[in-house]
């Protein structure tokens, strides 16, 4: 397996890292190791290279420096958003609004916060994975502090429509957060602040490190921090910042907006050529979220009779990278939660397979994976027993 | 469109505590199988179906994730013949070719004494968490075998 190149399809997982994150990591990695807390001039080096970054982030979202506030990474940003807002708010109103297709680091956030007194809706999503916006306006209670849903999905790729319902939510004064991990360096995210406000971001989702993320928290936001210290990010987020990922984060942020437009006519191109090969080649398979705005670089495909892990395996020892929407571990599988959500049954959801371009993907990987898939599919169909 | 509160159970138990075992530090295990196991996978043994089989069982819930279906041909009490068809994950797709390779040609008594033990020894062991796994072509084989006698029963 060694001597074979890599292909990698699992970009939703993870990314490497890019060049021009490596290269502003770097320095923070040597000599540049100050705090930004310290007094001296190696703190005052690192305290400008935190204003650098933050700036950067501003720009690219259209606020203010002080509305960034870095975190270690998604699901941090997103328990300090739920959290946050649920001890600022909880004289004001007990009530938090969401979907059931959410990353678990939202769901579970929201399942702990209901055993702890506040009432938790969690809507349902249509075949397409899509949440419906009156359904979301008509959720709303007089007691309703706080709607958080996710502007693209990470198994299937769904965009929601954040900005109607986050607009339709500010409008009736209550908090609008949206999960934004999946959705940046696929979507143009600019002003967030007109329907959002507060957003998460993750860096390693865009070929930066592992260990920063953040959450865009618009002026004024009732917020309390989850946990205490000192006084860092605007006292939303206490510890010594982890200036080299905060570094690579920026730099990579910067990368991904700057490239979008391109790579997103390039992504799209390619994914559709996969699909297309697929639903060609090899029968009774479907394409989870078709018929939904999707990010252009992820395909949810089930292939109907078979195991989503032996398909893995397959394409593992082959060299190719992909994933599952669900893991047989304990004796029991765990279908996906999303897929559930759309109304599939357990045995079509596990028999979903995730996967996820990026910038590495060339039109020969493509053809590769899919031509794997069809000889792959077609043995463990003649061995399966439905 | 009606809005569901949190009754169902598409999400595990809340995260209020750490896991069992959370204390003792335990490592997710790195789930690989071995060059045995993924020989089983790759090319499994006794693929197929038998035509007017002595004995035939079907096992597991495709719901669940595993689902197996295993045909046995009788001559005087020995096992002559043995096929299976299998939809499941790589540990029960091995686990169950290796199960048939071990009763192939096997009298009956000993192939009712199989243990799913036995199924991961020859596999030279599989990750703890697919375990499981092999119960499932041990149970197919015995209920095959089951069928087999109930049938002669019902025959004299």
């Amino acid at each position: 397996m060694s001597e074979r190149a890599t292909i990698y399809f699992d970009h939703n997982s993870t990314t490497p890292l890019c060049p021009e994150a490596r290269t502003a990591m770097l320095p923070f990695l040597e000599n540049m190791f100050g705090n930004p807390s310290s007094y001296h001039h190696l703190g005052r080096q690192a305290r400008s290279a935190l204003q650098v970054a933050r700036r950067a982030m501003a720009d690219i979202f259209g606020c203010g420096p002080a509305e960034v506030v870095f975190t270690s990474g998604g699901t941090e940003a997103n328990n300090l958003a739920l959290r946050g807002a649920a001890v600022a708010l909880k004289d004001t109103g007990r009530h938090i609004i969401t979907t059931a297709v959410e990353h678990h680091s939202v769901l579970k956030t929201a399942e702990v916060l209901s055993l702890e007194g506040f009432a938790v809706t969690v809507l349902p999503v249509d075949a397409q994975g899509v949440v419906d916006p009156r359904a979301v306006i008509d959720a709303l209670r007089t007691d309703t502090i706080l709607v958080s849903v996710m502007l693209a999905n990470n198994e299937t790729g769904a965009l929601q429509p954040v900005e109607e319902i986050g607009r339709a939510v500010r409008q009736r004064g209550v908090l609008f957060h949206t999960d934004a991990v999946q959705g940046f360096g696929e979507v143009r995210l600019s002003a967030v602040f007109e329907y959002a406000d507060m957003l998460t971001l993750a860096a390693h989702k865009v070929y930066g490190p592992r260990g920063a993320g953040a959450l865009l928290v618009r002026r004024g936001t009732p917020l309390a921090p989850i946990m205490t210290g000192g006084y860092h990010e605007q006292g939303l987020r206490p510890g010594t910042e982890n200036m080299a990922a905060i570094a690579g984060f920026a730099a990579a942020a910067q990368q991904a907006q700057a490239t979008l437009s391109s790579e997103v006519e390039r992504i799209l191109g390619l994914r559709d050529r996969f699909e297309k090969r697929l639903l060609k080649t090899i029968p009774s398979v479907s394409i989870n979220s078709h018929g939904a705005e999707r990010v252009p670089n992820t395909s949810s495909v089930c292939f109907s009779g078979i195991e989503s892990e032996s398909v893995l395996l397959h394409l593992d020892l082959l060299g190719i990278c992909a994933s599952a929407g669900s893991a047989c571990t304990t004796g029991a599988s765990e279908p996906s939660h999303v897929l559930r959500a759309m109304g599939l049954s357990n045995l079509q959801a596990q028999s979903a397979l995730r996967f996820s371009l990026g910038r590495s993907t060339t039109v020969g990987h493509v053809d590769t994976v899919s031509e794997a898939l069809v000889g792959i599919i077609k043995k463990l169909r003649q061995l399966s027993s439905l | 469109m009606k809005s569901e509160k949190f009754d169902d159970d598409s999400l595990q138990e809340p995260a209020t505590q750490r896991p069992e075992g959370g204390e003792e530090s335990q490592e997710e295990p790195v789930i690989f199988y071995n060059e045995t196991v993924i020989d089983h996978f790759t090319n499994p043994r006794n693929v197929g179906e038998i035509e007017n089989a002595d004995g035939f069982a079907l096992v597991g819930d495709p719901a669940c994730g595993d689902q197996m279906k295993l045909w046995i041909k009788v001559v005087a009490d020995y096992i002559v013949d043995v096929k299976f068809k299998s939809f499941g994950c790589p540990g029960a797709i091995a686990t169950s070719s290796m199960a048939t390779t071990l009763v192939m040609g096997v009298h009956l008594d000993e192939a009712k004494q199989l243990t799913d033990d036995d199924v991961v020894r020859a596999l030279d062991g599989i990750p703890s968490n697919k375990k499981h796994c092999s119960l499932m072509g041990v149970g197919a084989l015995k209920a095959a075998i089951r069928d087999y006698e109930q049938r002669s029963e019902q025959q004299l």
